[in-house]
């Protein structure tokens, strides 16, 4: 059913994504190519114009009364009294406000789809505690209805990640929120790759209690080190090979756990950490120190607030719930300013984060949470700031805000109408444009997905 | 050494300053009076005396609402509040029992989570500031469909009893399998051998008892009138709870209830209270195929009584029970349905419906003063009273923030106090 005009498809393929801008331009060990690579195309539409409405622009800014221009996927225009040409779909957005869509930095659907069965727990490759050579991406089943009513709560993209149980657990990968019959279809086009890692409790307790290492918080980063260590010997292979000129000799073997680590000190993957304490953010940072990564964002981050200085000096992302703690004790500090608090540095970059096939439906809710603590003490709580946090920051954690998270001509039409402010609890998105195609309507049932799963069962007639 | 005097009563002062005077309030009762606009409520003795206009009451201290919401206190779901620190952490968790011999053995529901509540836990202050001040306290399926007894807590953070009678926990459909065999249909069976022992229709000497002598009279009492609390989400699973808690005369609550929507008629015509979790819509189990976001819409519309909850992370975030609230009211639920499935419809369901959960004369004065809509993710409380008493607005979570914002004085955090 999908068809893209050949503009559209040309224009994709010649996007390049500078994710860290780090990229040395050096031939990368291993395969230069992705074997797995994107077939997303995106859905054809008419030109589409709101008009009137209130719109957050998800760079911090906020203009009322604006019109949004959508022609050919991608953002023509915002401004005022914009013209309607010929055959565009004129959407009135009087008394309702308009905002880029909702990248979520942190999800699991896919790989731990719902009905949550034991046949579905693809998400932990809970064999070795380094496990860099699998990526979530080839776990991801696109049946799971959770994109859908992710769908429904404005989220347009969304970094699907291995689980925690592994220091290293794999390669993430970047989606569109568009239901696939493989999950090559829903790929983001360009979006680099991520690398799940682990801080603290999860990977020590999962080989602790197997009686291998790590065991210990020391064992932790004794992997870590070990990992990268190896994948540093394995670049230089691949540096002298590649410089070697006519004697270039054998090609090296390919290894796809060391591929990856290369790639990340390379600065071809985005790295994702999940961290919940301040001291082991900050041991975090002097790893990435000691082999030379650029971290892209700390997840879950509970207690982001207490270094919230260094992660904006180190150009760090803090991808974080509103209000969950407690649970473990890594999360025992958690507060509800810490969006806020960490938000308030000059050059940070908060994320409101999911991690949960429940939250990521609502992140404009756990948004909403924060502007109110926010303005209590003073910081900014307005919402075209806290439209960031949902938006132009995971966007940039991900590394495709070239191209996504905010409502900059030409940037994709990743677009959501909601019937009023989308910080509130009362806030529901109308309509989702994805790439300029209107792919659900709060009020029209044919343009509300359903995975095949749900079919035949009578869930919701 | 006057002015330590002075300090030393302020901070003590909660302990008996029970009488308060709320001026000029939008009163959300709750009750049968709706919502009152411009209304005094007037508390002494740590109970609500009178509801009106102009209420003067000399020498009691009286606070100016200015026209904001004043809702009685929230119910914060059945969770282990008091009953667990850290979820992950066994040495801090009583609110599950196991014994060794595990599936199919003894049913223990004489066991009684209450004696573990611990009214120091750092839970209370971080949940009570939020507004809620009640709570389930409930006993986990552990090595039986029968997890215990729990009871209704006060979350004032003192030593003292719970409110109302003890509350029966029975854990059912695929949940509980792994404790009835593998299969389901045995839960029915074992509850029904349970009920025959507690009936005496059982030799005690039988070999294969499930109970002991004084899990007998435990299970008695709720033959004979007290509540029992089924989890239960699937459709058919929820009718055969119905029908076998008919048969035996038990009073059921249902709890979970993602498929309720289906069976919403039956619900009613057994007069059945339900408490759903609004945020439950995907299929997340084979039991919650048909889980829905109108699912509390729903049934309130078919009459039934709905309270909410919040499956998951119950405890340390039970406060998320109001986001619950409001998102069954964006979901179609009338707005003083998502108040009263928060306050007065928990405090019917578990019999302490004439001491707490409304706004009304004679309950105790555990009362919110919000800065918005009180069902709203963006408002939050200004002002807990319980007894009348204002609450001090503090919690560990406000201490790590207020040490975390001040400026940086020269010295470590750690001095920050």
């Amino acid at each position: 059913m999908r068809k893209s005009s050949l503009i559209a498809t040309v224009a994709m393929l010649s996007f390049s994504i500078a994710a860290s801008g780090k990229s040395t331009g050096n031939p990368s060990p291993g395969p230069a190519t992705d074997p797995y690579p994107s077939t997303y195309q995106r859905i054809s539409s008419a030109p589409v114009l709101i008009r009137n409405a209130t719109v957050l622009t998800g760079t911090g800014e906020r203009i009322d009364n604006a019109d949004v221009l959508m022609r050919d996927g991608k953002i023509a225009a915002v401004g005022k009294n914009l013209d309607a040409s010929g055959n565009t779909t004129v959407v009135d957005g009087t008394g309702k406000w308009v905002t880029p869509g909702i990248i979520d930095a942190h999800s699991h659907l896919g790989v731990y789809p719902s009905p949550g069965v034991s046949a579905h727990e693809d998400g932990n490759e809970l064999t070795n505690p380094a496990t860099p050579n699998v990526w979530a991406e080839h776990s991801v089943w696109p049946q799971d209805q959770g994109f859908a009513t992710a769908l429904a709560g404005g989220v347009t993209s969304l970094l699907v990640l291995p689980g925690s149980g592994n220091l290293i657990g794999g390669r993430g990968v970047v989606l569109k929120n568009v239901y696939g019959r493989a999950y090559q279809d829903m790929k983001f086009p360009g979006a680099p790759h991520s690398i799940k890692m682990a801080c603290g409790e999860n990977p020590k307790r999962v080989y602790g209690s197997k009686g291998s290492s790590p065991s210990t918080r020391m064992g932790n980063v004794a992997g870590y080190r070990a990992a990268f260590i190896d994948a540093k010997g394995y670049m230089k292979t691949w540096d002298k090979y590649n410089a070697g000129g006519k004697e270039k000799g054998e090609e090296p073997t390919q290894d796809l756990r060391l591929e990856t680590l290369a790639g990340v000190m390379r600065g071809d993957i985005q790295v994702q950490i999940h961290c919940y304490r301040a001291d082991e953010m900050m041991l975090m940072i002097d790893l990435a120190k000691e082999f030379n990564f650029k971290i892209a964002s700390f997840h879950h981050a509970v207690e982001a607030y207490k270094i919230a200085q260094p992660l904006a000096e180190n150009n760090i992302c803090a991808s974080m719930w509103a209000d969950w703690w407690g649970f473990k004790m890594e999360a025992l500090d958690g507060i509800q300013e810490n969006i806020a608090m960490v938000d308030r540095k000059k050059n940070s970059c908060a994320i409101v984060h999911s991690d949960s096939s429940e939250g990521i439906q609502r992140l404009n809710q756990e948004a909403a949470k924060v502007t109110a603590r926010a303005s209590a003490l003073g910081m900014n709580g307005s919402p075209e700031n806290a439209m960031r946090w949902l938006s132009l920051n995971p966007a940039k954690a991900l590394g495709i805000d070239k191209v996504t998270g905010t409502l900059e001509e030409g940037k994709m039409a990743d677009v959501v109408l909601w019937n009023g402010t989308p910080f509130s609890v009362y806030a529901k998105a109308e309509k989702v444009y994805v790439d300029g195609a209107l792919l659900f309507d709060i009020n029209n049932k044919k343009l509300q997905p359903t995975s095949d799963f749900m079919l035949g069962q009578g869930a919701n007639p | 050494m006057k002015r330590l005097l002075l300090i030393a009563c302020l901070i003590s002062a909660p302990a008996f300053a029970q009488n308060v005077l709320i001026k000029n309030a939008t009163v959300h009762t709750a009750g049968t009076r709706g919502t009152l606009k411009n209304t005094d409520v007037l508390v002494q003795g740590g109970i609500i005396r009178a509801i009106g206009n102009n209420l003067s009451a000399p020498g009691i201290v009286s606070v100016d609402a200015k026209g904001k919401s004043l809702t009685p206190g929230l119910f914060a779901g059945l969770g282990d509040i008091g009953l667990e620190e850290v979820s992950a952490e066994s040495s801090t968790v009583d609110g599950t029992f196991r014994l060794n011999d595990g599936a199919g053995g003894q049913m223990r529901p004489e066991f009684d989570v209450v004696p573990a509540f611990n009214p120091n836990s750092m839970l209370i202050p971080v949940t009570r500031l939020e507004g809620f001040t009640f709570t389930a306290l409930s006993a986990n399926a552990g090595s039986s469909l029968l997890g215990g007894q729990g009871a209704i807590m006060r979350l004032n953070g003192n030593f003292e009893d719970p409110i109302g009678s003890r509350i029966l926990f029975a854990s059912m459909g695929s949940g509980a399998d792994s404790l009835s065999g593998s299969s389901r249909a045995a839960q029915f069976m074992l509850l029904d051998q349970a009920i025959r022992e507690a009936r005496g229709l059982s030799p005690y000497d039988y070999r294969q008892s499930l109970l002991t002598p004084a899990g007998r009279e435990a299970m008695n009492k709720f033959l004979l009138g007290g509540r029992t609390v089924f989890n239960v989400e699937r459709a058919s699973d929820i009718l055969q709870v119905l029908k076998f808690a008919k048969k035996n005369g038990m009073r059921p609550i249902i709890v979970g209830g993602s498929e309720a929507w289906q069976v919403a008629a039956q619900l009613k015509a057994d007069n059945v209270i339900v408490f759903v979790d609004a945020l439950e819509n995907l299929p997340s189990s084979f039991d919650k195929i048909g889980a829905r976001l109108d699912n509390a819409a729903l049934l309130q519309k078919a009459g039934v009584r709905v309270g909410l909850f919040r499956a998951d992370d119950a405890s340390q975030n039970a406060r998320k029970v109001r986001q619950v609230a409001g998102n069954a009211v964006s979901n179609g639920m009338s707005w003083e349905a998502g108040l009263a499935a928060i306050t007065s419809v928990p405090a019917d369901a578990f019999g302490v419906g004439d001491k707490v959960g409304r706004i009304d004369v004679g309950l105790i004065a555990d009362l919110v003063l919000w800065n918005g809509d009180p069902l709203e993710v963006n408002a939050f409380a200004e002002q807990v009273w319980m007894s009348g008493s204002a609450m001090p607005m503090k919690s560990r979570q406000t201490e790590l923030r207020d040490r975390y914002m001040a400026d940086d004085n020269g010295l470590p955090r750690a001095y920050q106090k």
